[in-house]
């Protein structure tokens, strides 16, 4: 059975560390908050200029002057701050946030990631993306395995679509598999499998180049 | 002009329009602070709506939506170019952009932020791997160092920044409230002239000038603006009791 949204979001989860501070896309990435293991210490930042992003607030305490990246309502915590938008993209692109997790379109073998636009289709803009690839200290990128339309893979030997970033993803976790790699030179290990997928599965939906290194799920 | 002149020659205007009447002009160059609509200069815009400036460039994180924000001078077709990030909720917007009545030039947004403030600063430009292997250096300087490839990106300025913030004294130094900060006090930086509209106008000495965000060295003129519709874009709300934080 492939991982579901909420799934995906929790073995995102999965690579939070003590002490980290993050930096959460829109859509599925937003719901990894959700699974922030009890105890540890996440401190979440928002692009648009603060530190320390508190839940969605209960109804009737909604502030205008408080939004995320997503543009959506939040709450601010004890240790929040505020800062400016240039503020914000100098803590992202000087390697002060340890990870990012971000959706993609494609990803290729090397770590190409395409999120931002499709030729032909109107173009909305790449917003904080391509700062947060080259910046972020480690970038992990959720995404369904195969387009839904025609099945056609989505981790390939090249990116068709325009980059967000040239060699940046770290890992990647899709409905069907974990892909990881030790370094941005390195080629991706495929470490995890979905519950009931199997790796001739996987082989069947890839077109990129991968190393089968399998390990037993935490 | 009269209607332009501030009191006793101060910074202090009367309305956003008596702010921008004589300094408006076909063809400038404007930064618009805000995020979405967060932090959005609403009453100059709509002054500049009033005013019926044409063919502006505007620099601003995003285009507002339909009936909001910057989306007011979208509608009356008053901007020929948008400098932006991401202008994802905005109808009117794809319509002139597709009818290629609009043009638009996105930049990443941290390179947009960090244009702005170079250019406030009297920096030319700078190198950043923001883009490096994508379309957003193609015609643009690159340079390998020790293995990673930057791109030069250059400063902006603008003839006019309108920005919004929460305080502000009459002598232009201002406070941001939250996330409605974001890429105000940096556009103030690089506004030839800076106009800036707050929700509370007080005294000099009124605010502590430990707590001054931007100083009023930045701010030429400032207004207060009354009414504030301050939208919300997307409401999201959790549920008493549930342990999800968001949805």
């Amino acid at each position: 059975m492939p991982w579901s949204r909420e799934q995906l979001a929790e073995r995102a989860a999965r690579e939070l560390r003590d002490g980290f501070y993050v930096n959460l896309g829109i859509g599925i990435p937003t719901l990894v908050a959700n699974y922030i293991p009890a105890g540890m210490k996440v401190v979440l930042q928002s692009e648009n200029g603060m530190l320390g992003m508190g839940p969605f607030p209960y109804e009737g305490d909604e502030d205008a002057d408080l939004i995320n990246a997503g543009k959506q309502t939040i709450t601010e915590l004890p240790i929040s701050s505020y800062f400016s938008s240039a503020d914000s993209f100098g803590m992202i692109r000087g390697g002060h946030i340890n990870l990012s997790v971000l959706g993609g379109m494609e990803v290729s073998e090397r770590g190409d990631l395409a999120n931002w636009m499709v030729p032909g289709k109107m173009v909305k803009g790449m917003g904080g993306a391509m700062d947060l690839v080259a910046g972020v200290r480690r970038v992990v990128v959720l995404m369904e395995h195969v387009v839904a339309r025609d099945g056609s893979p989505k981790f390939r030997p090249k990116c068709e679509l325009p980059l967000t970033g040239a060699g940046v993803v770290d890992m990647l976790i899709t409905d069907l598999a974990v892909f990881s790699r030790p370094h941005r030179h390195a080629e991706f290990d495929l470490i995890e499998l979905a519950p009931g997928v199997t790796e001739a599965d996987v082989h069947a939906r890839t077109t990129a180049r991968y190393r089968s290194a399998l390990r037993a799920p935490p | 002009m009269a209607t332009a002149s501030a009191a006793g020659g101060g910074k202090v205007f009367p309305s956003a329009v008596a702010a921008l009447a004589d300094i408006a002009r076909d063809g400038m160059t404007v930064m618009s602070g805000g995020f979405g609509l967060c932090g959005v200069p609403e009453h100059l815009i709509a002054a500049l709506r009033d005013l019926g400036v044409k063919a502006m460039t505007v620099i601003s994180n995003n285009a507002g939506i339909d009936e909001l924000g910057l989306g007011l001078l979208l509608r009356t077709r008053q901007i020929r170019k948008m400098i932006s990030s991401y202008v994802g909720e905005n109808k009117e917007f794809e319509r002139q952009y597709l009818q290629g009545e609009l043009e638009i030039e996105f930049n990443p947004q941290g390179t947009l932020a960090e244009r702005i403030r170079a250019g406030g600063a009297g920096i030319y430009g700078f190198y950043t791997r923001t883009g490096a292997g994508t379309q957003v250096a193609q015609g643009k300087e690159t340079r390998v160092v020790d293995g990673e490839t930057y791109v030069l990106e250059t400063g902006l300025t603008a003839d006019l920044a309108i920005i919004k913030a929460w305080k502000g004294d009459f002598e232009g130094n201002l406070m941001y409230r939250k996330t409605a900060r974001n890429f105000n006090p940096v556009m103030a930086t690089a506004g030839r002239i800076t106009v800036a509209e707050v929700e509370q106008l007080v005294e000099v000495g009124t605010l502590d000038p430990d707590h001054i965000h931007t100083p009023g060295i930045f701010v030429q003129r400032i207004v207060q603006g009354l009414n504030y519709r301050k939208p919300i874009e997307r409401r999201t709300v959790r549920k008493r009791g549930s342990h999800a934080v968001v949805a």
